[in-house]
């Protein structure tokens, strides 16, 4: 992955061995910003060019179409909804539908926490607040590159670079959605191919150890056969048998049956 | 003119589908956090179970797409991202080289089948 974060070739003077940072938090926070400038953002916003394609020809307005950006962010998330409004669901059907799309948001979550949290000192509502930032951008970044710093940086570090990428990525959607008139079909499908391919790569190179490559490669084959067999609750239960047969199977190869 | 009909309807639709359906999952996730070590196994639980789910969410998008990319065949689709997944490999995981091979294999695989 190009110019991450940690690149920087001068070695931390601020990381102190008690793990504290002499650094203030808004130097983080523009760290974070900094950080973002990356090519997985450039990915990203060029996905979200491809849905402004989508949202426009769907009839959605531009203020609906950067409501949708904005307050759900999460992609395949925000595709659900185009859809689930298309189809002219109801209000409850279609809440559910988003919502057993969005499943992933909690373990994913879950996972981050406690990557950012300073024990007795982060409050619960700047978690929350930096918790929206939560897909699989950002998310696949902080795993990847937020353990390396001191652990009071890092939840700057991630609001800034959260931030950052969603103001870039609504602009570019807002940009596209009035500039592009009428995007022609290659065009619109090789935009709408960024996310998965790019997912499949990010994804892989956030995998630490054995069980997370496990869960990836059961969970690549469950999607499919869970969406063709169980629609509905099929990401559910990709979820939970995908990640209980990785978690499982990786144990017994690192302890053996205890 | 019913509920439905309003300018405003569509932004309760996302506020309320949209946004709560998606954000509550981040907020449950923030308070079932609690007070989880990330060296712990539970940890490595949760993060097998978001991993496979998000690799869910990659397999549906590209056997199950939206939009365009239903144009292309399925099997332009799935050779297209594995070209670009061994690419990433090959490339010592760059992720911009299996991004960029994918998009070749894709769109050089579109123009060959001369798909529309």
């Amino acid at each position: 992955m190009p110019t991450p974060p940690s690149a920087s070739p001068e070695p931390l003077p601020e990381h102190q061995p008690d793990g504290s940072t002499q650094l203030p938090s808004r130097v983080w926070v523009l760290r974070g910003v900094r950080a973002a400038v990356s090519i997985p953002a450039l990915i990203l916003a060029a996905a979200f060019v491809g849905y402004a394609g989508l949202a426009r020809e769907s009839g959605f307005t531009l203020g609906e179409t950067l409501a949708m950006v904005g307050f759900v962010w999460a992609l395949p998330s925000v595709v659900v909804l185009t859809g689930a409004i298309t189809a002219g669901m109801g209000l409850v059907p279609a809440a559910i539908a988003v919502a057993l799309a969005s499943v992933r948001l909690m373990p994913m979550t879950m996972a981050l926490m406690p990557v950012l949290r300073v024990e007795g000192k982060t409050r619960r509502w700047q978690l929350l607040a930096a918790s929206h930032f939560v897909a699989v951008t950002a998310w696949v970044w902080a795993m990847r590159y937020l353990e390396e710093h001191p652990r009071e940086a890092r939840l700057p570090f991630f609001l800034g670079f959260g931030a950052s990428l969603t103001i870039f990525v609504f602009c570019m959607t807002g940009a596209a959605y009035v500039l592009i008139d009428d995007m022609p079909l290659l065009p619109s499908a090789a935009l709408f191919m960024l996310t998965p391919v790019y997912f499949l790569c990010s994804l892989w190179g956030a995998a630490r150890i054995s069980a997370d490559k496990a869960a990836m490669a059961i969970g690549l084959v469950l999607g499919p056969l869970f969406h063709l067999y169980m629609p509905g609750l099929d990401l559910l239960w990709t979820g939970l048998v995908g990640g209980t047969l990785a978690y499982v199977g990786t144990r017994i190869a690192r302890r053996g049956l205890r | 003119m019913s509920a439905a009909d309003a300018w405003w309807w569509p932004y309760v639709m996302i506020v309320v589908a949209g946004w709560l359906a998606t954000d509550i999952w981040r907020w449950l996730g923030v308070f079932a956090s609690g007070k989880l070590r990330e060296d712990s196994e539970v940890m490595i639980f949760v993060r097998s179970i978001a991993t496979a789910l998000v690799a869910g969410v990659i397999a549906k998008l590209i056997l199950f797409p939206a939009g365009a990319l239903q144009s292309a065949p399925v099997m332009l689709r799935i050779v297209a991202a594995a070209c670009g997944f061994a690419a990433f490999f090959a490339s010592r995981q760059k992720v911009v080289i299996g991004v960029a091979v994918g998009e070749v294999v894709l769109i050089g695989g579109w123009l060959l089948l001369g798909l529309g």
